[in-house]
Order: C-alpha cells, then sequence, then structure tokens
C-alpha cells in the first residue's frame, strides 16, 4: 500500500511528529511505500537544518533525512508555514535578503497543492497532529 | 477500495479551532481552498469551537492577523458551498444557525458520522 503522512507538530514540543516517525518506520518494514512526509503548520520544524537536540534525545530531522536516503521518502515543506517561521532553503535566503538558510534537501519547500495531490495519488494518507 | 469510492465526495475538511487564537482555522482553510482550485469537491465541518470562525462582524484581530471572515466570504467563489455545522457546539456556545455569516447545515452526532463516511478524504484542523 502507498502511504503519506502529513505532520502537523513540532518537534520536541508535541508527540505528533515522534508518533509520525515511528508510524513511518512501521510502514517501510511491513513493506508498504512511504511515498511523501508533508510537514505543515508548526510541523515544519522538523525540517530545522540547525536543529541540535541532545546527544540521548532521538534527531527528528536527522531520522526524517535517513529515512528519505533509504526509502527514497519526499521530505516535504509547506512553503507559506515555513517562511513565517523562518525556515528558508538557500533559494529562498537569498531572496529575502537573509544570511543564512535553516533548511536544506532533502527537505523540500513546496505548496498545498502537494498535500492534496498526495491525498489522491496515495492509498493512505495519515495525519499526526498536537 | 470499496467499489462506491468513485461516488463519493473528495474532501472533508473539519474545523475545530476558533479563529485569532491559533492558525489552525486559517491552515484548515487555505487547505480546503487549494483542494478547490484543484478541482476537488470540498465540504466543511465546523466543530466544537470551530463554530465561531462563522460569528458575523469579525474584524482582523487585535494581534495583527489577517483574520479568516474575509477567507470565509471567498468561499462560494471557489464553489464550496457544502458547509456543515456541529448543532450541540452551536447550542452550547448560545448561538443559533441563523445568526451566523453563511448559511449551514446543521449536523448531529448521527449526520457526523454520515459525513464521515461519504468522502473519500477527511483532514482535521
Amino acid at each position: 500500500m502507498r502511504y503519506a503522512l502529513l505532520v502537523q507538530g513540532a518537534p520536541y514540543s508535541h508527540q505528533a511528529s515522534h508518533s509520525a516517525l515511528r508510524f513511518a518506520q512501521a510502514v517501510v518494514a511491513r513493506g508498504h511505500t512511504l511515498d511523501s512526509v508533508f510537514f505543515y503548520h508548526d510541523g515544519v520544524y522538523n525540517a530545522a537544518r540547525l536543529a541540535a537536540p541532545p546527544q540521548d534525545e532521538p534527531h527528528l530531522p536527522d531520522a526524517w533525512c535517513d529515512l528519505h536516503a533509504q526509502h527514497a521518502t519526499a521530505l516535504l515543506v509547506c512553503i507559506a508555514s515555513a517562511l513565517r517561521r523562518g525556515l528558508l532553503d538557500e533559494r529562498e535566503a537569498v531572496r529575502h535578503g537573509k544570511v543564512g538558510h535553516s533548511l536544506e534537501p532533502p527537505f523540500e519547500l513546496t505548496g498545498l497543492g502537494q498535500l492534496i495531490d498526495l491525498g489522491q495519488r496515495c492509498d493512505r494518507l495519515v495525519t499526526f497532529s498536537p | 477500495m470499496e467499489p462506491q469510492a468513485a461516488s463519493r465526495d473528495d474532501l472533508l475538511v473539519i474545523l475545530r479551532h476558533s479563529p485569532h487564537g491559533t492558525s489552525w482555522l486559517r491552515d484548515g482553510l487555505d487547505a480546503a481552498l487549494v483542494a478547490a482550485a484543484f478541482g476537488q469537491t470540498v465540504s466543511l465541518l465546523f466543530q466544537g469551537d470551530g463554530v465561531l470562525a462563522l460569528l458575523r462582524g469579525q474584524g482582523s484581530g487585535a494581534l495583527g492577523q489577517k483574520g479568516t471572515a474575509a477567507t470565509l466570504e471567498m468561499l462560494s467563489l471557489y464553489d464550496i458551498d457544502a458547509l456543515f455545522v456541529d448543532a450541540e457546539a452551536l447550542a452550547r456556545l448560545g448561538f443559533a444557525a441563523n445568526e451566523l455569516m453563511l448559511p449551514t447545515d446543521s449536523v448531529d452526532a448521527a449526520r457526523t458520522a454520515a459525513l464521515l463516511a461519504s468522502h473519500r478524504q477527511v483532514l482535521v484542523f
């Protein structure tokens, strides 16, 4: 079965993204396809390039990147939610005159249309919200 | 997938948060508008404090957000005409359906269950 996830909770503030990651790992372990994870609302903080959690805690941004590396899961970040919250890739940082960027591949800034497309294209779209 | 899936409406967006305090309502409406722009049949269900979004005379809010009333007024331009409101939440907050800024259909728990079953996809905000 082809799955997609919608993640709306900030990492370390809420259970949502931690649960989403475990669900994602279970989906691929059972032989299903995890097409994409779409980060919306405060979920966009999962894509923070500069996140530096304590070493004895799960590193959520890195764990999402592992998922992409091993299973080619697309990591889609809502651009409207991200820019408001200071999550800019290199191109957006230049466009807005910022000195650094806070989001990098494999995370991709994209529009809400991608979320709607996932809902149509995948067998299941599962939401993780705080 | 079940055979009747093709005949069901595409998307039900459930809005459970009041305007102004958080961005949940705005984010949910944005998702609904984009889905409609992509040609999907979209219904909205206002539940709990979400019914407050439909009260008349709302401004932009004290905190400098744009507010959601203007977005709600645009729904018909996107062909989003199926608006449902949780009758129990409305009664609990002391409002009647005729006090709302848009025509809505009041639903009880049984109708809510039917709505969930009659849409191919549900997004909750």
